[in-house]
């Protein structure tokens, strides 16, 4: 089949059917809802179930027990509706169970707006959920990676029994582009023999659970899961490196507006200032080592986002201040234009030369 | 001849609760039944965040351990994705008529087949004492000090007549463990609530009243005529709703 | 070559259907596309707009601040877009409902009573496809055969005389004098 042209939101929700996901549960809210439908619609046809829970607290513990019953399960949210599946997050965290979350974010805190946004980036990466856990981190920049995204998503959740997070925003969500999806590739789901789905006498009882009173007990629990995040930052690292080799600036972008960068970039070489992209296609495990070792050719760092300065914290960290890092953003769901970041690229440009 | 055993189902582990109180007795009936129905290698048990925490430890089927009130939306999880599978909760009060309330009545409306065991006995057992959604008018907890007063702390919530009204609920009875005879219609109700879910009647929930001696500040013998003289007054025993003997429609699913 | 083009008007005039139709027969022409909806709330109360982009490099934001080519279907989306469009654009507007005329000369503007054609050739639910018609004219987006047959061939066989009607309705826009 040729390409289609689809919303990022259907293409998520088709790129999951293929992946083997027969089981969604989820909640109503824009701008992500074209997903509920697109699955409530698809999902009986090939002999799974979309069921639209009461709440997004319900949703989340509804894959929390189709994961843990060895399911390939996903849910999808928009920002508050993310906020209320964090308890949930956490206990599939704390059971090592897998599953993939799609976050459409759009602009807050609290009820927000319902423009696009990157402003959940904290909270993704840093604390969906409460205890000592991480979870993996996708950002996709087009609707074709929107849907290889989310089948590498439950290959990369059953490899490493974990929760993967999808995080896109309205833009990526709402627009369609086209998308090729026989060039997706997908990973076979693993047997599961930890799964709760009766022992069938075969078995010993298989018990699924976070909780740990003795501290030794919680604390060797997290020290295995270390061991995991330590074997999935040594693995899993991925980022797309765009003219950033030979260049003074380099912008750190992900998601959508790592596009609108991408042609400021371009802008910007044609002005002959070298400029570079590096935009983080995982969030979490972050591409620190790829920026520290720009940081060695670089003269200057700039994270562009849409919120108030986050993930630019993060690249400070991986920069340990051998060179300049400086933030620009918008945020409350407004984009920038590449005119914008152009701008700031001469003006940082100005700074050097 | 009759021996005394422990049932199949039940595991050889020493339980952690309170000398007096009755979850080791709903333990066994819950194993009992299991076994009689010959249903554990298909059963999976979904446990609270209370007292009855640890279920999972006591039971020989595979386990689930919730969040706060969420056993219904994690059963269903389960149910929905296995429906040839046996799925129980077992849960208390303030899990399942407090916190869990949304996901309660959610799974009641929508006919989940699965089996609630719901041990109601008016306070909050694990955290020592606090007051519950059953606590009854005028009780004494740690958080009611002076009484539960309606102007203050509201009224409490009469589960099994609630859930009664909703359509998706095949079967609401409330029983008590506080004699030989009510542990038996308590056994019968419990075996009654997984039977439907073999025969894929919608969703059965069997409260039951319990005893919680420690947090009561009584005698076990004093929390067993506490559940006659005061709480089965207030929560009358009984069938609430019985939708297949009545000849009601289940919910289509 | 981008063209970024916003579509503006009522819910029910097929606006998002032809920019989806603009946006796939780009997709078929190998050009990049993206296709934006407004969405939320302000799909609400009737209004109704969509953001089509067609380039031949990377598109880097569906959003557009000023377009190429404004398509106004009323009032209200004249009124907000057309002051955004780029200097040496394009504006396409339904003189039915907009009464009104640019005092901006330095972009190109394309008037035709569209609703009142499709209500004519009693088609009154394909002004989206009158408006399609005229705007392959005055521009040169797509070749008119090709529009033409891509818009009919996507119908199904058995729904010969929808074939038929987005033909005429096409022709009706594209031979308009104005």
């Amino acid at each position: 089949m040729a390409k289609v042209l689809i919303k990022g939101n259907e293409a998520v929700a088709e790129a999951a059917i293929r992946s083997g996901c027969k089981y969604y549960f989820g909640y109503p809210i824009t701008p992500q809802t074209e997903i509920a439908e697109y699955m409530a619609k698809k999902m009986p046809k090939v002999g799974g179930l979309c069921l639209q829970a009461e709440s997004e607290v319900a949703a989340i513990n509804m894959v929390y027990g189709a994961s843990a019953s060895g399911v390939r399960v996903m849910t999808s949210s928009s920002s508050p509706g993310i906020s209320l599946k964090s308890e949930g997050v956490s206990y599939i965290v704390g059971c090592d169970l897998p599953c993939v979350i799609l976050n459409v974010q759009r602009g807050g805190p609290g009820l927000g707006g319902i423009q696009p946004s990157q402003s959940d980036y904290y909270q993704a990466t840093k604390a969906l959920g409460h205890g000592d856990m991480q979870l993996f981190v996708l950002a996709p920049s087009s609707v074709q990676e929107m849907a290889q995204l989310t089948a590498d998503a439950f290959g990369v959740a059953d490899k490493y029994r974990m929760p993967v997070l999808i995080l896109a925003d309205g833009a990526l969500g709402q627009m369609m582009e086209p998308v090729d999806f026989d060039a997706l590739h997908f990973t076979p789901e693993p047997e599961k023999p930890w799964a709760v789905n009766g022992h069938a006498g075969k078995r010993k009882k298989n018990i699924i659970t976070s909780l740990f009173l003795k501290p030794e007990e919680l604390e060797s629990n997290i020290l295995e899961r270390e061991k995991k995040y330590k074997t999935v930052r040594e693995n899993e690292v991925r980022f797309e490196n765009y003219m950033c080799d030979d260049a003074d600036i380099v912008i750190v972008s992900f998601g959508i507006t790592a596009r609108i960068s991408k042609a400021a970039v371009n802008e910007a070489r044609k002005k002959g200032i070298k400029a570079g992209l590096l935009r983080p296609i995982t969030l979490s495990p972050f591409p620190t080592d790829e920026l520290y070792r720009l940081s060695g050719s670089a003269s200057a760092f700039l994270s562009v986002e849409l919120n108030m300065g986050q993930m630019v914290n993060d690249v400070k960290l991986a920069v340990q201040c051998r060179k300049p890092v400086h933030f620009y953003g918008r945020t409350g769901g407004s984009l920038m234009s590449s005119e914008d970041v152009l701008e700031q690229i001469i003006k940082i440009s100005g700074g050097l030369l | 001849m009759i021996v005394y055993k422990r049932p199949e189902a039940l595991s050889k582990v020493p339980m952690h609760y309170c000398p007096g109180c009755t979850h080791g007795i709903v333990h066994r009936l819950v194993a009992e039944v299991i076994d009689e129905l010959g249903i554990e290698a298909d059963t999976v048990g979904v446990a609270p965040v209370g007292c009855a925490v640890f279920a999972y430890n006591y039971f020989e089927c595979d386990f689930i351990e919730a969040s706060h009130g969420r056993a219904p939306a994690v059963a269903t999880g389960i149910k929905r994705t296995h429906p040839d599978k046996i799925v129980f909760t077992y849960q208390g009060d303030g899990d399942l008529a407090a916190i869990g309330t949304a996901e309660t009545v959610h799974a009641s409306a929508r006919g989940e087949n699965i089996t609630i065991i719901f041990i109601n006995n008016t306070n909050y057992g694990m955290t020592g004492g606090q007051m519950a959604p059953t606590t009854m008018p005028g009780q004494v907890t740690t958080t009611s000090p002076y009484g539960r007063q309606k102007m203050i702390q509201g009224n409490p919530i009469h589960v099994c007549e609630m859930l009664s009204t909703l359509d998706g609920v095949a079967y609401a009875e409330r029983v008590a463990v506080n004699s030989v005879v009510n542990v038996r219609k308590a056994k019968k109700a419990i075996k009654k609530a997984f039977q439907n879910q073999i025969d894929k009647k919608g969703l059965s929930i069997v409260e039951v009243l319990s005893t919680c001696p420690t947090n009561w500040g009584m005698s076990p013998t004093d929390a067993l005529k506490f559940v006659d003289e005061k709480m089965i007054p207030f929560y009358p025993l009984g069938v609430y709703v019985d939708r297949n003997a009545m000849g009601g429609e289940q919910s289509d699913k | 070559m981008t063209n970024k083009m916003i579509l503006a008007g009522f819910g029910g005039q097929g606006i998002l259907f032809l920019g989806k139709k603009l946006a796939s027969a780009g997709m078929e022409n190998d050009l990049n596309v993206t296709w934006l909806p407004s969405y939320g709330p302000e799909q609400r109360g009737g209004t109704c707009n969509c953001s089509v982009i067609l380039s031949d490099t990377d598109i880097s934001s569906p959003i557009i601040g000023s377009p190429d080519t404004l398509v106004a279907f009323n009032i209200q989306s004249y009124e907000k877009f057309m002051p955004r469009i780029t200097p040496g654009g394009v504006l396409f507007a339904d003189s039915t409902l907009i009464d009104k005329r640019p005092e901006r000369t330095d972009i190109s503007a394309y008037f035709i009573p569209a609703t009142q054609i499709a209500n004519d050739l009693g088609y009154p639910k394909l002004v989206n496809v009158v408006m399609l018609g005229y705007l392959i004219k005055k521009t040169a987006v797509f070749e008119r055969d090709y529009m033409r047959s891509y818009l009919t061939d996507s119908l199904p066989e058995s729904k010969a005389a929808l074939r038929e009607a987005n033909g005429k309705a096409f022709d009706a826009g594209y031979g308009y004098e104005g």
